[in-house]
Order: structure tokens, then sequence, then C-alpha cells
């Protein structure tokens, strides 16, 4: 019931490095799920189809939300509140409460994608057009900000590969990049010189392909919050949150590496990849150990974010200690 | 008019404690948001810098206003200022470290911010212990002087211990950091004789 697959389940659960510990707790909270009781800070057990609810929602739920194998279940989900008011959009404000606070008049429909570069089906596309062929999927991801702090979100989307591939990238699109919309006058913060705005982000079409790549529009089974980066944004689980770009308005196809918004705002600190790797810091902080938000005490930050028998292939001979 | 200096003491004691106060608040009412452990630690942090930074004040103001009587909360803003310090250290020390010293003396040796910040405390603590009028008569008035020197280097410390751990968006240490260039400013001989000159002036025009 709540683990379907139990190899894929082990797989993104544990890195080999801290196997034994974390293999522990997981049969140990495994049994304890199995031997019926919902414990409190588990994940409580739910009906086959029943997507993550929390009562502090405010109840515009999305229509036919499928639940998946992706998901992190022996962890606690983070909490609506706690997920919807302390967000890193800094298009709102550098305060951790500014996009709740500041993103109430951002106006999320209509709303456009376009899309361009090395595709066969360039153009200006309808959010809802965008959205119309696939099922909405529940994935619940570790969320691991470049800041060491982390989340565990039940995230609705689709996945990123199935749309891109409708645009049908040619031969030469290598990399995929997104643009966040440009609108000073609802976005306090891009009246500011803080970023070299609008935001933008990009991905390695494989990155960009994997399965694990979601595009978001909705959290907890209900409609994303502007805060969230409403309508649409990336999530890229193994990889700091900031590549998760939010309110995306330009989907490019490049050949050559497109600029990230942080490697131009600072190219010794953040580089392309960013993938989650506690074994390279920050220059200036430690990326070994994270603080789950709403807890006291640190824990250990697994290479890739948990997610390393899903993406470590893609990176094999790349020396993660350069290629930052 | 005579300014009631018996209050001052009492009123500034008192003022001193509400951030604490506020935040055990926040903290026992579930008030400080999704990331508490942040939320103390900023918080902590910046009443410590701004408390540090008024202490710095309290010469400059009296030079300009003529009020010698704000010299007396001079120790009692500076011993707070180092209180917030206290506490800001000890959120770290017990929900970052764990009180593991391996843990600390990695960050201090490597983690230019906390180098920073660590540089703070212990050019502060000396000047806390040294605080009691037994100390200043065992130090020498002088010698006690040169000592205490010490708190501008703790508070240009402190800002750039807040500037290195910052993102992208520095207005914030950056305003502290103008203060702080503003008060030192103040002491610049010229500076500081004009102001003793402009204050002066001014008790004039208020006596006559």
């Amino acid at each position: 019931m709540l683990i379907k697959r139990p190899d894929r389940f082990r797989a993104s659960e544990i890195t080999p490095r801290d196997t034994y510990l974390d293999r522990r707790r997981f049969i140990a909270r495994a049994g304890a799920i199995a031997g019926a009781a919902s414990l409190p800070g588990l994940l409580a057990p739910r009906a086959a189809g029943a997507v993550a609810k929390d009562p502090k929602s405010p109840g515009n739920a999305l229509e036919g939300v499928v639940e998946t194998d992706y998901r992190v279940a022996d962890e606690a989900l983070t909490s609506w509140d706690a997920i919807t008011s302390y967000n890193n959009f800094y298009e709102f404000g550098t305060g951790k409460m500014d996009p709740a606070r500041y993103g109430q008049s951002f106006v999320p429909r209509p709303w456009s994608v376009k899309v361009l570069g090395e595709c066969e089906k360039p153009g200006d596309y309808d959010l809802e057009d965008i959205l119309k062929p696939h099922a909405l999927e529940e994935r619940i991801y570790r969320l691991r900000c470049v800041e060491a702090w982390s989340m565990v979100v039940p995230w609705v989307g689709i996945p990123l590969a199935g749309v891109l591939k409708r645009f049908q990238p040619t031969s030469k699109a290598k990399y995929v990049a997104f643009r966040t919309v440009f609108r000073p006058a609802e976005m306090p913060g891009q009246n500011l010189p803080i970023l070299d705005w609008p935001y933008v982000e990009g991905l390695r079409i494989d990155e960009a392909m994997h399965p694990l790549s979601l595009l978001v529009v909705g959290l907890y089974g209900e409609v994303l919050p502007n805060q969230n980066g409403a309508p649409l944004r990336l999530m890229v689980p193994w990889k700091y949150g900031f590549k998760s770009i939010k309110s995306i308005v330009t989907i490019s196809f490049s050949e050559s590496q497109p600029p990230t918004s942080w490697s131009i705002a600072n190219p010794h600190e953040y580089g392309f990849y960013s993938n989650v790797n506690p074994k390279v810091d920050h220059p200036r902080w430690s990326q070994a150990t994270e603080r789950r938000v709403g807890e006291y005490f640190r824990i250990p930050t697994p290479m890739f974010n948990g997610y390393a028998d899903e993406v470590a292939h893609m990176y094999a001979g790349m020396d993660l200690k350069k290629f930052i | 008019m005579k300014p009631p200096t018996s209050a001052l003491k009492p009123l500034v004691f008192a003022a001193c404690a509400v951030p604490a106060l506020w935040l055990a608040y926040d903290a026992f009412t579930g008030g400080l948001g999704a990331n508490p452990v942040e939320s103390i630690t900023h918080r902590t942090g910046d009443w410590a810098l701004r408390l540090l930074l008024v202490t710095l004040a309290v010469t400059p103001l009296r030079k300009l206003t003529g009020l010698n009587a704000v010299m007396r909360v001079r120790r009692m803003l500076g011993l707070y200022a180092f209180f917030y310090v206290c506490l800001h250290l000890l959120t770290y020390v017990v929900l970052d470290a764990f009180f593991s010293l391996a843990y600390i003396w990695d960050d201090v040796a490597k983690r230019l911010y906390i180098t920073a910040g660590f540089t703070a405390f212990c050019l502060l603590l000396p000047l806390a212990v040294t605080s009691t009028n037994a100390m200043i008569r065992r130090l020498g008035a002088r010698r006690w002087q040169r000592l205490h020197r010490l708190v501008y280097l703790a508070a240009l410390a402190a800002i750039l211990h807040f500037i290195w751990l910052v993102k992208a968006d520095l207005r914030e240490p950056l305003l502290y950091l103008a203060v702080f260039a503003l008060l030192m400013l103040a002491r610049v001989p010229t500076v500081s004789r004009r102001l003793g000159r402009l204050g002066r002036l001014r008790t004039a025009a208020a006596t006559r």
C-alpha cells in the first residue's frame, strides 16, 4: 500500500555511504507503519488514490491527481504552512516571508509559455494546452536549499520530459533554458538590483529528460500558491533549490550551455550543475548537513539529495568538485 | 529643563530586555515561523549588532547634546549587546554544532563569516569581564580605556560576519556598516571637537 515497489524505494532512500544506519531506521519505520498505526511524525498510511492533504490548505483542489511511486515514504511531510510561508523567491523580496506577503497581488492566469530554439514546434503555448495531454502526478520529493535547509514536499505536476518531447527538440538541442516572468509592477523584488532580472536557469538535455524532473503546478493536491512559483515551476530534486526555477514563461532549446542567474551573480559560488553534494562545500558554508524546516537539529545531507541511484550515472567521469 | 536621569537607567534596562522577551513570547506561541532556529539565530544576532552600535552612539550623542546623563547607561547597553551575543552564540553551539568542539573548530577555521563572528565574541569577552567598577580601578582608567577600544574592532568584525554570510541582498549589513562608519567618523578628533562645540552651544542656549 505505502511501499509499492520496495526496490525503487530502497534505491532512492539509501546512499552507499550511510547505508547501514539509514537502512536500520528504514526497516524500523517500515515495520511500524506495516504494524498498522500512524505514528506521529511519520507519513500516515493513506488509501490508494488519495493524495496528501493538509488541514491548513485553502481547498483549491486540482482534479484528477494520481499517486505515483516517486515518493519519499519514510519522512514526515513538511506542513502546508511551512511550505507556503518560508520561501526563497527573490522576485518578491529576499525575506523568507516576503513571497507569501508580496506574492498575493501576482496574477498567475491566463498564462502562456514561449517555446523557442532548437526544436520543431516553437511557439506560444497556453498553459492549459501544455497540461492537457498529461495526467497530474503527485510526487513527494525532498527539497534541499543551498542555504542548508530542507523540506519534504508533495508536489503535483507532470514529467518535464513528456512536455519537452512534444516540442520535438532537434539533435542540436543539448541544453534547455528557462526564464521567469518579468513583471516588476507585481514583483517588487525585481525593482531591486539583487540579481540580473529576469531569473534564468537551465539544464542539460539528459537532466531535463530525466524521469525525476517535474513541471509543477500544485502542492498537497491543490493549486500552486503564488509564493511557490505559480502557475508553473520546475522541480529537479537532486539539485539545490535555486535550479528549480519558478513562474516559467520561456523554454528554449540550445546547443550551448545557457547562462544561469546565480552563476552570473557569483560564478565562484554557484555553478551550472549545482547538484546537491555533501562533499563539496559552498565556499562560505558547509553542505554536509542540513536542517529540516521546523526541526531543531541538523541531519546529514545525502549525495544528490538521496537520488544518487537514479541520477549519478549522468555525471559519471565528471569531477564534481570542478563542475559545481 | 533637567533630564530625568534617575528614570533613565531602569527605562533603558527595560527597553533592552524587550527583544529577548518578545523572542521568548514568539517561541512559546509558535510565532517564530517555519524555521524557528533560523529565526532565533537571526533575531539574537540582529539585536546584538544593533545594541553594539547604540553603545557606540552614546559618546557622540553626549558630545552633540551635552547630556552627560547618557554616559550612565553606556555600560548597561554594552553588556546588553554582549548578552545578545551570548544568546546568538549559544544558539549556534547548541542547535547547529550540538556542542561538538570539532564542528565548531572546523567552522571557525574554514568559514570566514564564522571566523569573523567568533573574533567579535573573543574581543567582547574581556570587555564584559572588565566592565565592573572594581576592574576599572584595578586596571587604571587609562589602561581600561585602551583595552575597551577593542569594541571598535569587535563591531567591525560583527558587521563583516553579517556581510559575509549574505547570499545576494547586502542592503541590511551595508546599512549597519554605514552607521558604524558614521559613528567612527564622529570620533575623528576634528569632527569630535566640532560636535563638542555644537553641544556646548546647544546647552548654553537651553540654559539661557
